[in-house]
Parts: structure tokens; sequence; C-alpha cells
């Protein structure tokens, strides 16, 4: 005999109890839910308070050609006020520059031997050994570049000041590196190794594998990890701060001093009133900051997604 | 159909126990090996991997100008065996060899330039491994290796190579096109192109089949009895009757040692030394 469908339905089956695993299984994806999504909602709300408070200003009073081409930072001005940027953003860009310079040969070079020299215990401790170099905090970056950096590069390049694009590139660049390394590191290691053996095979060196097959494979890898360091050292604030001269001039060598956009956003903020057209012009400057570190965080992760999808 | 009735193996400690030889052509490959007629040879040949041992007291002649083929099943140590040819032991940090293999009659231990070494041997791996480059760059790597730089130089090498491996007239149009994007067929063939663009004095082949199709597999073993008058051809095999077409001396592997080595032929003829092997060649196990 059989049960008709429709009553059929309505029928629980022996045994179909919401027990206390079922409501612990309930509650535990509705934690990870939230957890999985309030990194959504903490960026929203950052990117949202960022430009309500930005956005009086740059809708009715910024002077896009003023805020993009000027070098004349002057908000506290009694006659005339004016906003230019380009001052800042080309000290930044020349620190960020010289920074790559130092970081990008020493995290490249680190990450070929880490990953196609070293073996064992070495790969270890040297791994743990750069990933320290990551925690270390930055102003005590900032407090090396003024306490060492400054009297060094004032002897050694018999300069007037050690503060300057030179010095905090440098600092800048030390602080880069070990993320540029890490991420490097696993750009090469995701190279199959049938790849370096198919090389090998043919009588290829150890160099000529590493230059002919495995950095080519790597290429994209590469690139990623040279952007991301370029958005730490273009977002990062404290270390330039202090080893930068915070001077608002347009670099014409590498021992002039400079102030970089994210110090200008430490160093005033807390001065300026609340909704005072300094202020929101400094919200300004903050967007303009974060729209080219996601612009930069961006494009790294679409060239590491291209890998993925080779 | 083959004329001496006692198959016999390369090993020393064996020759002296097998009765004098009768037919003319047995006499020939008697006297033969004497002389340095071997490509490779191999002594005493022993493979550790830590505490495993891959391969055990191997010894046996690779004649020049043949296909020799190498089967058994899995892990028995044929990988390895090819490994210690090329020394591709020194990358393997917990590799151990032993014995001696001897390439054109000297010790590929006692090569200094190891990398010269193994530009004279060609590997076809059993995946296909087209090394993300373009066709054309896949092909040249080697001769650029070697330091060639001539642009014609290097255009006739890379399309002498991909005629050679069959590989040509289906890629000509698009050597620009990256060497990973070509089916797994053509990609083998692609290997096999790349291995002869160094000119090979031998070509070593590891199972080379295992993930190309029947067509392309065929077209490859006709490719190879070509260049066998070139060059002497060591293929290791998982498909019992691939040695049996291709081959003219097969060896027998098993849980790594070498059963038997002979004349094709007489082995797929029933003419064994072993019970083994003709179990083996006739699938009652492995």
């Amino acid at each position: 005999m059989s049960i008709p469908l429709e009553k059929a339905s309505t029928l629980v089956a022996a045994g179909d109890v919401r027990n206390r695993d079922w409501y612990i299984d309930k509650l535990f994806h509705s934690f990870m839910f939230i957890c999985g999504i309030s990194a959504v909602i903490f960026v929203l709300g950052i990117f949202v308070f960022v430009f309500k408070e930005g956005s009086g200003f740059i809708i009715h009073q910024l002077d896009w050609a003023e805020f993009f081409l000027s070098p004349k930072w002057r908000p506290t001005s009694a006659i005339q006020a004016s906003y230019g940027t380009l001052a800042m953003v080309a000290g930044t860009a020349a620190v960020t520059l010289i920074s790559m310079a130092v970081a990008l040969p020493f995290s490249f070079g680190a990450a070929i031997f880490i990953a196609e020299f070293a073996r064992g215990k070495t790969r270890e401790w040297l791994k743990v050994v750069i990933e320290l170099l990551a925690a270390i905090p930055s102003v005590v970056w900032g407090f090396i570049g003024l306490m060492i950096m400054n009297p060094l590069i004032i002897d050694i390049f018999d300069v007037p000041i050690g503060l300057n694009v030179l010095n905090s590139g440098i600092i800048l660049g030390l602080m880069a590196a070990p993320i540029i390394t890490s991420i490097a590191e696993d750009a090469f290691k995701a190279v199959p190794d049938t790849y370096r053996e198919a090389a090998e095979a043919l009588g290829a060196t150890k160099w000529q594998v590493i230059y002919k097959v495995v950095l080519p494979a790597a290429k994209n890898g590469l690139l990623s990890a040279a952007l991301l360091g370029v958005g730490r050292a273009f977002g990062e604030t404290m270390a330039v701060l202090m080893a930068s001269g915070h001077a608002l001039t347009i670099p014409g060598s590498v021992f002039d001093s400079i102030r970089a956009l994210t110090a200008t956003i430490a160093a005033e903020l807390g001065e300026t009133p609340v909704g005072s057209d300094h202020y929101q012009a400094l919200f300004a400057i903050g967007i303009f900051l974060f729209s080219i570190t996601f612009i930069i965080n961006m494009t790294a992760d679409l060239i590491v997604r291209g890998i993925k999808n080779q | 159909m083959n004329s001496h009735s006692d198959p016999h193996t390369d090993s020393g400690a064996t020759r002296a126990t097998t009765p004098a030889a009768t037919s003319p052509k047995e006499r020939l490959e008697r006297s033969a090996a004497t002389q340095p007629a071997h490509k490779i040879s191999i002594r005493d040949l022993s493979i550790r991997y830590g505490p495993f041992t891959a391969l055990s007291g191997v010894n046996l002649d690779i004649p020049v100008n043949q296909i020799f083929g190498i089967i058994g099943p899995a892990n028995s140590g044929k990988t390895s065996f090819l490994n210690a040819i090329n020394r591709m032991d020194m990358m393997r940090a917990n590799m151990n060899v032993q014995g001696s293999v001897l390439f054109n009659g000297v010790d590929v231990t006692s090569w200094g330039n190891v990398y010269a070494l193994r530009s004279k041997i060609g590997v076809v791996f059993p995946l296909p491994v087209g090394l993300p480059l373009s066709i054309y760059d896949n092909v040249a790597l080697s001769p650029r290796l070697r330091g060639i730089n001539n642009k014609s130089q290097i255009d006739e090498i890379v399309e002498r190579s991909l005629k050679r491996a069959a590989l040509w007239d289906e890629v000509k149009e698009r050597l620009g096109s990256l060497g990973s994007l070509l089916s797994g067929g053509q990609q083998q063939r692609l290997t096999i192109a790349r291995a002869l663009s160094q000119d090979p004095e031998v070509l070593m082949l590891d199972e080379f089949s295992i993930a190309v199709d029947p067509v392309t597999t065929m077209r490859i073993e006709d490719v190879l009895k070509e260049l066998k008058n070139q060059m002497t051809i060591i293929l290791v095999t998982n498909l019992v009757q691939q040695a049996n077409r291709l081959a003219d001396r097969t060896a027998f592997f098993l849980n790594g040692s070498c059963v038997e080595v002979g004349d094709t032929d007489a082995l797929f003829n029933g003419k064994v030394r072993d019970q083994r092997t003709d179990d083996y060649i006739n699938g009652r196990f492995g």
C-alpha cells in the first residue's frame, strides 16, 4: 500500500528532530557569516565616512586644477587659503620611487634564494626572520630614520640635513621588502617543478633555469608583489613623517626634504576645527590616497587572478 | 622466429654461464659487447632514497642506434634508472646512486660540466611539459642555452626539430602562441621537438604515451622508428606491446631489480630465462 502524495508531505519522518547539534550548526553558520561580511561592512563604512566628511568641500569649493596642479598648500592663510597637493604628490612619488629601487632588487634576490636555493632549516629560518622584519612597528622605523640614518646621511654625503627623500626612501624600502619578498616567493613556488626539471634536462644551469624559465613563468606574481610594495610605501605615514623632513617642496634631488600626503593628514588633522575647509581638504586628500591605493591593490589582485586563470 | 635459443643478459656473471654462441647473429652480438659499440653501459647500479632501495645491482648495455625498451610495473625503478643516466640525482638531496653509468665508455660521474652531459641526452617526461613560452621559444630554448644567437640558425633548428617530431604542420602558422596551450598530444610532441633541438646522442622517453591519445601515440612511435637511425633511444614504457612494436632489445624491471634483458623478439616469443618475465609480458600479473 502507498501513502497519497499530498498526505506524505505533511508526515514527519521518525527521527527527524531538530536537536542540539542542529541548532549549534545553525548558530555557527550565522556567526561565521557575520564575521565573513564584517570586512565588507567596515570597508564600505570607512568609504562612506571619508567621502561624507570631504564631500561638501569637494563639491562646492574645491578647485580641481589647484588641487592637483598647485604646489601651494596654505590651508590656514588668512588672506587667501590655497589647497594644492602637487608638492606632496611629487614628494610621495619620489619617496616611493627610491623605496622601490631599494626594495625590489633585495626582495627579488631574497625570494629567489629562499625559493630556489635554500633548503630545509636555512629556508625555515630565513622565512621566520623575514616575517619578523615585517612585524617591526613603523614608528620604530621612523626612529631609526631620525636617529641613525639622519646623522649617517649628513656624514657620508656632506649635506646639511639628513631627513630627506633618500632617508625616507631607504626606510620605506626596508619596510616594504618583507612583504614583497614573501609574495615573490609564493610566485616562485607556484612555478611547477616539472618546468625546472624539463629545463635542467635540456642542460640548463641553475641560473639559466631561473632566468629563462622560472622568472618568465612567475612574472605576473612578481609584478603583483612589486605593486603591493608600492601600495605599502605609498600609504605609510609615521615612518615617512619622521624621516622625510616634512618640508613642503617639490624635490629636486634625493637630498631635499619633502612632505608626504599621508604625513600631512597625520600632522594637521588634530589641529583643525571639525567641519572647516581645512578639515574637509584633508579628507579630500584622504579620498585621493584611498583611490590610489585602491587602484594599486585592485591591479595587483587582477594580475594574480590572471595567473590563476592561465 | 629468432634463431638463438638462449636470450642472454648482458651481465658478465650470467654471460659466463650461458652455453657457447651458436648462431652468427649471436656471435656478432657477443663480439660487439666487448667493443665500445654500446652507447651506455650500466655496471652494478644501485639507487637508494634514504633507507628505501629503488634499484639494485643492475647490469646492462644499451647498443648504439637502437631502441632499448624498459618494461615493468610501477615502482620497479624505471624512472630512477633514467635519472641516474643524466645525473638528475644531483638535484635530489636524498637520492644516492652507486655503481657506474658509462656514457660512450666514460663514467658520467667523471663529467666536470654536468650541464654539457645533459645537453647530449634528451629527456621526454611522462606528462607533457609545455613551458609557458611560445612554441618557438620552447624549441629554441636549448640552442639558446648553448649560446646560438643567430636568428636564421635558430629558425632552422626549430623547423627541423618540429618536423622531426611530426608537429610542424600543425603549428607552423602559430609559432608565437603559448606552448602550454596546445593539446596534450601536441604538447608531448613539442616536448620531443624540444629534446631533439639539442641534437642529443641519446633520447630517453619515460612513459611518453601516458597522456596521449592512441592516434598520436602511433604517430610518435613512427617518429621514433625514424629517429633510431640517428640516435640511441631508451624507451621506458608501461605498455608491453609498445616495447614489442618498437624496441630492439628489452629489459624487464621488477621491484628494483633487472630481471631480464634480451632481444625483444625472443622475449615476446616465450624465450625467457625467468618465468616472471613471461608472466608479465602476457599479462598474468602487473
